[in-house]
């Protein structure tokens, strides 16, 4: 085949630019209509902000913080317990940190934990969940949802304290107790998603033509699913952020010094009510963090809505 | 009939607000129904059919939806201007309305009693006051008059243990519970079966000749408004263009699209497949201009793309929404 | 005479959906094809008529491998099609494809129309380049190539059925199954669609399975048509005949109660036979022939042995005991024998 630039001598000559400009302007098109959707609701765009700036923070920290040195072991006991003032926003610590520095940190490692738990979780539960809904009422769907009930009827806190409590307390293994416990979520939610979805036309159609299971699966019922889905890992980030929170505030999460917004909860709660600003501020964060990520997957689901008047 | 029309749709316009700018869906529909008629109101999917009744009930998403002129006179009084309070009172008992779909208009966790009863319930008046057995009683009286057996075990059962003709009976039912003065009925048989959609179309014809209700009898199938309507109005693209007593309407259609209509229908006489009309509906973003069914008519004109073309009397009861009819003034 | 394409013999398809009782646990079964035998000609449109229950979409999700039948066979060409169950080799899947009755939801709405037709020609023509194919599938649907990003959403009902024409056609197929193809359209974009498949047909002679409930069409379309009631074929007649000169019950109540819009149509109709009764359900069927309850012509032995089909004029056959039923079928029913001869109805 000579390399050509029009396509098809029997069809109507259009050239490959032509194409590929079209399917710009498309593109284009169903972009502009999809932000429409997302900013009907000013509310989103202030979850999509809060979600933004946190994330940048969290990349740019040891540029953005004041006072980068105080995550690492440090002490300023001259300068402990300050109120928040132009020096110190947030005030300090018992022992002299900056609780601003400190509370972007402990960004980070909420954030990462929800990325990493997210990016287990999602591909392994999304996977199993496809399968079991597609070969709904055989054998392998009884095999992975028995699996998935299992996991399920285990009170889900107690399974992460469980873990972390047998484990040395740090990032990693609460990051690994909270994967554990969460992936049957996903499982369940693209099970239902996926036995209802089996027996539509488009899936009959390509089921028909010979296409293979992985590509039933994966590109034509997957991408149907988005919606729930995404809205789904956006409150999730949420959600994981609280577990994580808690369970540092319990004393199973990051080893001190390195600072997490539970343990610094934690830690300042025993200040209450006088030098408020150890306990407040770092929860605060926590809020901050959740609401912008609630926010946000109301806003994807508005996104993703059907649109029909 | 000189007496003023039940139901008279003035002028009516109707918007609705999307990405990208306003869908003009209606554009000046004017209609009315006299007491006692059957009118029948014929259009393709898309042609503001269903927009037009939803507005008479007031049952449209105002949100994206907007009225921006007309009236809807019921009775005299104007539908779009009254107070909530007043509105519902007038839906159900006034004016009822079957869906297309029973099966959807049926609250499948509900038994089929659940359901009637506070039908029956919201049209009595304050004093009258059953007990829970008297209002079963009375509950049984629809579903006797739309002929289906075993009543008392009918209220216990829920939609799903029905078919799809017993849905729609029930749904026929609870319309006529309320003995309305105007039903309007979208699509009745259309999710049937043909035996049984003539079966439920007789039953329709039978009930609302005995209690003299009026009917808007919506549809995209030309067949069955000719067996039930007295009147046929013809709708495109959010207006009416055509409308006629129904006899005159098949054996003489006027407007192009009324003729491609009737044209389109495969006859049970053969003659093979005719072609259909041309092009698609008008994006309602950008209606064209004049007559919206320029675009599309086999006899368009210069004037059809500049103005919109008003009803011109053909005869006394058939008139056409079309420049092909404009009455010519002798020149000079 | 051209060879016959498709050969259906005794096709049964029940669908085992639970059993009743907590002891005996009987098996309660939908028969939803229950022994249909039927051969389609190489380049004809055969039709299949029938309403809710009556088995024709089995029939074609059987015809194109989505179902394996009970019992029964059927054979493409001579090669029967479920020799390998659900795993039919390729060779065969891309003669026989289907068009499905709701457009809107037999193209995935997550997927450009380019990316719908690529599909079948990946499959089944991995060397060819897919753009360019596909770009000539458009232009013999009369589509231009601005469809090609853009999704099923945005396209009217009618447009959406000619891709999943389109789309059938990719693999340049034998068979085509036509289920209910434009039933969900309006009567304006039929005629595009209905000209569009003739058109194709005869272009690359086509054979065509096609099942509507709309005999109006049918009576256009098809050159024989069979009727199905509750899983069995009830008549089946060249289509001139089928609808000049209906012999079964339920064909001329069927007739009778199509909305038509003209007299002259209503003049060609049988005379109307008033149906009462629903339509029974496949779980719980009639005994003997499973029309009898609703039959204007019901005699007793209807209501105990299913007749058999009977040739009842050159190439019209009917399966009903209006006709003279063969000894073997007599011979089951106890009751008295009426004299056929005085209850035949009038040519």
């Amino acid at each position: 085949m000579t390399q050509q630039a029009t396509v098809g001598e029997l069809a109507p000559a259009i050239s490959r630019q032509e194409i590929r400009r079209l399917q710009r302007r498309n593109r284009l098109e169903n972009l502009g209509r999809t932000w429409y959707k997302f900013s009907r609701n000013p509310l989103s765009i202030v979850g999509a902000g809060t979600v933004l700036l946190v994330t940048l923070l969290t990349i740019f920290a040891p540029w953005v913080t004041p006072y980068p040195e105080h995550v690492r072991p440090f002490t300023d006991f001259p300068n402990a317990s300050l109120p928040p003032s132009l020096t110190y926003l947030f005030g300090t610590d018992e022992i002299g940190r900056d609780i601003l520095s400190r509370v972007i940190f402990g960004y980070r490692d909420a954030i990462l934990m929800g990325i990493v738990v997210l990016g287990i979780v999602v591909p392994v539960g999304v996977l199993l969940g496809l399968i079991a809904g597609y070969y709904h009422g055989t054998w392998i769907d009884t095999a992975i949802m028995r699996i998935t009930d299992i996991f399920l009827a285990v009170p889900p806190l107690i399974l992460a304290l469980a873990i972390a409590s047998v484990l040395e307390p740090n990032l990693f293994n609460a990051m690994l107790a909270v994967t554990l416990m969460w992936w049957p979520w996903y499982t369940r939610l693209v099970y239902g998603l996926a036995s209802a979805m089996r027996t539509e036309f488009f899936v009959s159609s390509a089921e028909t033509v010979g296409a293979s299971t992985f590509h039933i699966l994966v590109r034509e019922m997957l991408p149907n699913m988005i919606s729930p889905l995404f809205t789904k890992m956006s409150l999730d980030m949420g959600w994981v952020i609280i577990i994580g929170s808690m369970l540092s505030y319990v004393g199973l999460g990051v080893e001190p010094p390195k600072p997490s917004l539970g343990t610094m909860v934690a830690s300042g709660a025993k200040f209450l009510p006088d030098q408020w600003w150890i306990s407040v501020f770092p929860a605060l964060g926590i809020v901050v963090i959740v609401l912008g990520f609630n926010l946000l997957g109301d806003g994807l689901r508005d996104m993703f809505a059907a649109e029909g008047v | 009939m000189s007496e003023a029309p039940l139901l008279e749709i003035k002028d009516l316009s109707v918007e609705f607000k999307i990405y990208g700018g306003v869908l003009k869906v209606l554009d000046g529909v004017n209609f009315h129904v006299h007491t006692g008629e059957k009118v029948g109101l014929v259009g393709e999917t898309g042609c503001g059919k269903t927009t037009t009744m939803k507005s008479i009930l007031r049952i449209l998403p105002m949100p994206p939806a907007r009225i921006p002129s007309g009236q809807i006179l019921f009775k005299g009084q104007d539908l779009l201007r009254m107070k909530d309070q007043q509105m519902r009172k007038v839906r159900g008992r006034g004016i009822s309305m079957i869906f297309q779909d029973p099966t959807a208009a049926l609250n499948p966790v509900f038994t089929i009693g659940q359901q009637l009863t506070p039908v029956i319930q919201s049209s009595l008046r304050n004093e009258d006051r059953p007990s829970r057995a008297e209002l079963r009683q009375r509950a049984i009286a629809p579903l006797r008059e739309v002929a289906l057996a075993d009543p008392e075990r009918l209220l216990r059962s829920y939609p799903i243990q029905l078919s799809g003709g017993m849905r729609q009976r029930v749904c026929i039912g609870m319309a006529l519970a309320t003995n309305p003065e105007l039903l309007i009925a979208d699509e009745p048989g259309t999710s049937l079966d043909v035996t049984i959609q003539d079966q439920v179309l007789r039953l329709l014809h039978d009930l609302v000749e005995k209690k003299r209700t009026s009917v808007i009898l919506i549809t995209h199938t030309l067949g069955v408004v000719r067996q039930m309507a007295d009147r046929v109005y013809v709708m495109y693209a959010g207006n009416m263009v055509e409308v006629a007593p129904t006899r005159k309407l098949f054996q003489n259609p006027l407007h192009p699209y009324t003729q491609g209509l009737m044209e389109a229908v495969p006859k049970l006489t053969g003659g093979g497949v005719a072609h259909g009309i041309p092009g698609r509906i008008p994006d309602y973003l950008n209606p064209p201009t004049g007559c919206r069914f320029h675009t599309r008519c086999p006899h368009v004109m210069e004037v059809c793309r500049q103005q919109k073309p008003p009803f011109f009397k053909v005869e006394e009861d058939h008139q056409v929404a079309c420049f092909l009819y404009e009455p010519k003034e002798p020149k000079r | 005479m051209s060879e016959d394409i498709l050969v259906v013999r005794d096709l049964k398809k029940h669908f085992l959906i639970g059993y009743a009782g907590r002891i005996r646990r009987e098996p309660i079964t939908v028969k939803a094809v229950d022994g249909v035998s039927f051969s389609v000609r190489q380049g004809e449109t055969y039709g299949l008529v029938g309403e809710s229950g009556s088995g024709k979409s089995t029939i074609a999700y059987m015809t194109v491998g989505m179902y394996q039948p009970t019992t029964g066979s059927m054979q493409f060409r001579g090669q029967n099609l479920f020799a390998n169950g659900f795993n039919r080799p390729s060779s065969l899947r891309k003669e026989i494809q289907i068009v499905f009755q709701d457009p809107g939801s037999s193209l995935n709405p997550r997927r450009t129309i380019r990316q719908i037709l690529e599909l079948p020609l990946r499959i089944h023509q991995p060397e060819a380049d897919p753009l360019e194919e596909v770009i000539r599938l458009l232009d013999m649907v009369e589509l231009p190539p601005e469809y090609l990003h853009k999704y099923p959403q945005m396209l009217s009902g009618g447009e959406k059925q000619i891709v999943a024409v389109a789309r059938a056609l990719a693999t340049h197929p034998s068979l085509v199954i036509l289920d209910e193809p434009t039933s969900a359209l309006d009567v304006s974009v039929q005629g595009k669609i209905i000209n569009l498949l003739l058109r194709l047909q005869r272009e690359f002679q086509l054979t065509y399975l096609f099942i509507t409930h709309d005999l109006s069409l049918m009576r256009n379309v098809a050159s024989r048509v069979a009727i199905m009631y509750l899983g069995k074929v009830c008549e089946v007649a060249e289509a001139a005949e089928f609808f000049a000169n209906p012999q079964h019950p339920y064909t001329r109540m069927l007739l009778s109660s199509i909305p038509v819009v003209s007299e002259a149509e209503a003049a060609a109709r049988p005379e109307k036979i008033i149906s009462t009764g629903e339509i029974p359900s496949p779980v719980d069927l009639p005994s003997g022939c499973s029309f009898h309850t609703r039959c204007h012509r019901v005699m007793d032995i209807c209501r105990h042995v299913d007749p058999a089909m009977v040739e009842i004029a050159p190439a019209h056959i009917a399966r009903c005991h209006l006709f003279e039923q063969p000894p073997e079928i007599l011979a089951q029913y106890r009751g008295e024998l009426i004299d056929l001869e005085a209850v035949r109805p009038a040519p």
